[in-house]
């Protein structure tokens, strides 16, 4: 193009005209963007840093909230988000190859590797709902407030509920009824209001009910308050001391000693700014990522229409581009400092 | 009237079919070394826990590596490598000043805010 030399030496670079980046405006402006985003998502990190380091043990750990995968259950530590990583790292390179066929040209395998991006795109924001989703409902145990005004959370396997013998009628239950639908639902609800008393539940009609239900097992408490009896990093109460801890409280009639899940007021699984960070940090980077992807639908159906061939470039594939690793900078922090550490 | 002093600097930003291999290259061996740091994470994540006496080491071996792999990100997905020293320079250099000045600071107040906590209440 004119008024543009190959080459430059120092004296002429920074003598007006030519550009001492060698870059294109709207590039330039993308990466001004993308480093005043970073300090927006380092701060919120680092505010996370600040109060994790405030409330020192009584913190949730990663490998004890998230360890459950899809279909498959409990105890696998950080697998799902290891997976989610994989997942945008995956889409970050299929982002990295549409650049480079965009370099020369190629408009098939720029419209390949953008349509990859963008399934791995809806393919992490689908395992961020499932993450949320489990999140907000929950483990079975929940945490609880222990009879010495600690509270402690609970990792094992709950026992299966079987069934609810009802032994005295309410309004819909009659006296012998086996009630078998939505049981741990109705426990949960129970459990929270301070309904259960001895292997009993009052149900919601005004029935009472015998609780049938499997031993648990491998049960652990972990202390994340500290009580007059038990305080918050010391050793974890396991086995039968811990399942006499627990159904103790469990059984003790008040309002609100368990809690099921996250909302956001209180969660089950540290202090309540745990859950406030995670939603927050978790839904920013998801919204990110929701955007991107909406962005990378945008540039691929101008790719389609053939908008940036006639161009006879694909920068802004490249500054889309660009965008896209960000979302998947952001992530490999985030899954550092809140799930890892 | 035309102007000749605006540079469309994309227009140079083409290569060949050889120079797009050795660049796919580079981008497959980054791929497998990032998964890889993923990996190693998840598993000494798993099987070490915090209470461990060298949950310290491994905390900051975390962060090294993921310093590592958000490098890779920045210098060969997002071309930074690629860049001019001078453009380089200026997207690094003031992220860098305010986020070390700011963990430095926050990370020091929040253990000491946490200390006077625990201490009026006990």
């Amino acid at each position: 193009m004119a008024g543009h030399s190959a080459k430059l030496d120092a004296k002429t670079l920074w003598g007006g005209k030519e550009s001492p980046f060698q870059t294109s405006y709207g590039k330039l402006m993308m990466w001004f963007f993308l480093v005043s985003d970073a300090l927006t998502f380092s701060g919120l990190l680092i505010a996370y840093g600040f109060t994790r380091h405030d409330a020192q043990d009584a913190w949730p750990i990663g490998e004890e909230t998230f360890n459950s995968m899809p279909f498959l259950g409990h105890g696998y530590p950080l697998l799902y988000v290891a997976l989610m990583t994989f997942i945008l790292i995956v889409s970050s390179v299929t982002m990295v190859l549409a650049v480079e066929a965009g370099h020369r040209m190629d408009r098939k395998g720029v419209t390949k590797w953008m349509i990859a991006t963008i399934i791995g795109g809806f393919f992490f924001l689908g395992s961020q709902a499932w993450e949320w989703s489990h999140f907000i409902h929950g483990s079975e145990f929940g945490k609880i407030e222990l009879a010495d005004g600690s509270v402690a959370i609970v990792k094992g396997h709950f026992g299966e509920l079987q069934n609810f013998t009802v032994l005295e009628a309410g309004k819909t239950h009659k006296k012998g009824e086996v009630i078998t639908e939505d049981l741990m639902h109705q426990f949960q609800h129970a459990a929270e209001k301070g309904h259960l008393e001895a292997g009993k539940i009052h149900l919601a009609d005004g029935s009472i009910a015998k609780i049938n239900k499997a031993a648990d097992h491998e049960m652990t408490l972990i202390i994340k308050k500290s009580g007059k009896k038990f305080k918050v990093g010391q050793a974890n109460i396991t086995g039968a001391a811990a399942s006499k801890l627990y159904y103790e409280a469990l059984y003790a009639g008040d309002n609100n000693r368990v809690i099921y899940g996250a909302n956001m007021k209180q969660n089950e699984y540290g202090p309540q700014q745990y859950a406030q960070f995670f939603f927050f940090i978790t839904g920013f980077h998801g919204f990110h990522v929701f955007s991107g992807v909406i962005i990378n639908i945008i540039i691929l159906l101008g790719v389609l229409s053939g908008t940036y061939h006639k161009r006879g470039h694909y920068e802004m594939v490249e500054k889309t581009g660009l965008y896209w690793h960000f979302v998947d900078l952001v992530w490999v922090f985030v899954f550092t400092f809140f799930y890892l550490l | 009237m035309e102007r000749d002093d605006l540079i469309e600097y994309s227009l140079h930003n083409h290569h060949d079919d050889a120079a797009g291999k050795s660049i796919r290259q580079k981008i497959y061996k980054v791929t497998v070394l990032l998964t890889v740091i993923t990996i190693i994470e998840v598993l000494i994540g798993a099987s070490i826990k915090q209470s461990s006496d060298w949950w310290s080491t491994v905390k900051v071996l975390f962060i090294l590596l993921t310093l590592l792999k958000a490098g890779y990100i920045v210098m060969v997905f997002m071309h930074l490598g690629d860049e001019p020293k001078y453009m380089r320079n200026v997207i690094l250099i003031p992220y860098f000043i305010f986020v070390i000045y700011l963990i430095f600071i926050a990370l020091y107040e929040g253990t000491a805010v946490g200390n006077v906590w625990d201490k009026m209440f006990p």
